[in-house]
């Protein structure tokens, strides 16, 4: 520990208040290098990415080779069907683990580092929703391999299943500021696991994931309707199966453009209130 | 007041719904000097770091760090501290090398300058071997090595440590001390909080002690010592039956003070300096007897604050340290 006793500033030429004024575009750089920190942490910890990458597994092959044959007559068309669903639940379902994560950050103090750092106050949760970026690719690529092992296949074109795998990406990364609020109101992890689950699960199943929207009760098909998660599914579907997706992108894009304009600021006024 | 204090807070009052954190603290501290803020757990000693440190606005009360405003001006302020403490941590999931470069690229160094400068610091806190594992699998000693490497990446003018070698085995304890040292050496100015005096009279050019979000005083390490009575020379001989010689040589030494047996075959004397040590060692060999124990001790945090309040510093206070913490 002799080595202790060195000088610590001297040899560098960043003295004390020569601490560089902010550059411009400051938070675009300050949330890229904390999602990077994001990214670190996905890595080392793969195992995390078992829920998002076990559940469609699970899904299709419970939900084609059960209901397969009695909801569509062949286990074929239904999974041709059901895959740009299955992949929009999923990748909804995977956005819940950042709320889990940010939750269980903030009790531990790292937050309080960035807090008395010369850093823009939202950067670090700025950060963590940008870095889960990554997780969602991660989805969305298993999700068509394994549905490709099943036998799934792209009717349409590899340009429009690329725009359908962006558009569910794009859809979790601004859902993600909705439990990324509620992970700054509650108090422990497993609460923002419970409460996401129970938002995003009635949006799946009333939603035209598993069965044709126009099966459903009419009371139900208003809700359905406007469910974002309906829109979300019918744009993948057409874009992945060549089929006609009318307005379904442009309301897809609308409800992400709501989420953020409504959650990222209730996340972030509750985040500097929470600490 | 006088023209150089780099920490000054005047009149910090913070209330946590019942919990009244800081009740009027005011601190000082002059550039280039430790103050050691002594107090038992739940004294406010967080609160008023977390305050000083931006971290939280006080409810009253001002508080300037190098002439910046902790409220108004918390942006250039959080450019000049460094903060290590219970509640600022490092991210348990990068290694080492990752978290400080992290920090460095928060902190504008760039990236070949956050690269050399967490090099600079793994070195320097003996890191270098563990540098790329992750921080969750270092032992406790290391893990607040690298807290405090972090702190530092910003060569910060002014540090804050709060509880710096609370946990710490004291090996290890003395360390730490040697880095607050030559942190203070190199120009940085030190604001460390702690339960031991000893830990402050071993680091601090002042000591302020807080009691209940008050300050109950403030003073040099010498002052509070004189206040609160200074040391306790401590001897156990070899042979029980010397006691009673190794009194008198004690109650002589120790400026005419009767010597007490506090505990079975320890006998203690107030003394007022250090050369009574030596002094006692050479009596006790003119006299020929053997001792197996021989120590100067600091009186402890609940003797300071007997002396200082009249009642001891109580554990009673360990529910409103997680109050403060919340």
């Amino acid at each position: 520990m002799s080595t202790l006793v060195a000088p610590p500033r001297t040899t560098n030429a960043v003295l004390s208040t020569a601490v560089p004024n902010p550059r411009p575009f400051r938070l675009v750089r300050h949330s890229m290098a904390l999602a990077k920190r994001s990214l670190i942490k996905t890595w080392r910890t793969p195992e995390a990415l078992i829920d998002v990458t076990l559940q469609p597994v699970l899904f299709l092959v419970i939900f084609v080779y059960i209901f397969g044959g009695a909801v569509a007559g062949s286990t074929h068309d239904y999974l041709q069907f059901l895959l740009p669903g299955i992949l929009a639940q999923t990748i909804a379902t995977g956005a819940i683990a950042i709320g889990v994560n940010l939750n269980t950050d903030i009790a531990k103090g790292i937050f309080d580092r960035f807090r008395s750092l010369p850093v823009p106050r939202s950067a670090p949760l700025v950060g963590a929703v940008l870095g889960d970026v990554v997780r969602y690719v991660i989805v969305t690529v298993s999700t068509l391999a394994i549905g490709y092992l099943l036998g799934f296949r792209i009717d349409s074109d590899p340009l429009r299943a690329i725009a359908g795998c962006l558009l569910a990406v794009l859809f979790a990364l601004c859902l993600s500021w909705l439990p990324v609020f509620v992970a700054m109101k509650v108090r422990t992890p497993g609460a923002v696991q419970g409460l996401m689950f129970a938002l995003i699960m009635p949006l799946s199943f009333a939603s035209n994931v598993f069965v044709s929207a126009d099966t459903l009760p009419g009371w139900m098909q208003a809700f359905v309707d406007v469910n974002p998660m309906t829109h979300l599914v019918a744009a993948v579907r057409g874009l992945f199966l060549g089929t006609p997706v009318g307005s379904h992108v442009w309301w897809t894009l609308a409800w992400c453009a709501g989420f953020v304009a409504l959650f990222m600021p209730l996340a972030l006024r509750a985040y500097r209130k929470k600490i | 007041m006088t023209a150089d204090l780099v920490i000054e807070a005047e009149g910090l009052v913070k209330t946590f719904g019942k919990t009244k954190a800081l009740q009027g603290v005011d601190l000082a501290v002059p550039r280039g000097t430790v103050l050691g803020v002594l107090g038992p757990n739940g004294a406010g000693k967080t609160t008023a770091v977390r305050i000083l440190s931006t971290l939280l606005p006080p409810d009253a009360g001002t508080a300037r760090i190098s002439g910046f405003d902790v409220v108004r001006d918390a942006e250039r302020v959080r450019r000049t501290i460094g903060l290590t403490g219970q509640y600022a941590s490092v991210d348990e999931d990068l290694s080492g090398r990752q978290n400080l470069e992290l920090f460095g690229t928060l902190l504008e160094l760039g990236r070949a300058g956050s690269r050399r400068r967490a090099v600079e610091l793994l070195e320097w806190f003996d890191l270098t071997a563990a540098a790329d594992r992750p921080a969750k699998t270092y032992s406790g000693g290391m893990r607040r090595r690298l807290d405090l490497a972090a702190s530092l990446v910003g060569s910060p003018d002014v540090i804050f440590l709060d509880e710096p070698t609370t946990g710490l085995d004291p090996a290890k304890r003395e360390d730490m001390w040697d880095v607050v040292r030559s942190l203070v050496t190199n120009g940085s100015t030190v604001l460390l909080t702690t339960q031991y005096l000893e830990e402050a009279d071993a680091l601090a050019d002042a000591i302020t002690v807080i009691d209940h979000g008050r300050v109950i005083a403030y003073d040099t390490p010498e002052g509070l010592k004189r206040v609160v009575g200074g040391q306790t020379l401590e001897v156990r001989p070899s042979d029980p039956a010397h006691l009673s010689r190794i009194a008198a040589i004690l109650s002589e030494v120790g400026s005419g003070a009767q010597a007490d047996e506090i505990r079975k075959g320890v006998l203690a004397v107030p003394v007022t300096d250090d050369a009574a040590l030596t002094e006692s060692v050479a009596r006790f060999a003119a006299a020929g007897i053997a001792v197996t124990e021989l120590s100067l001790h600091l009186p402890s945090l609940d003797e300071v604050f007997f002396t200082l309040t009249g009642r001891t510093a109580s554990e009673d206070d360990t529910t409103s340290l997680k109050e403060v913490a919340a």
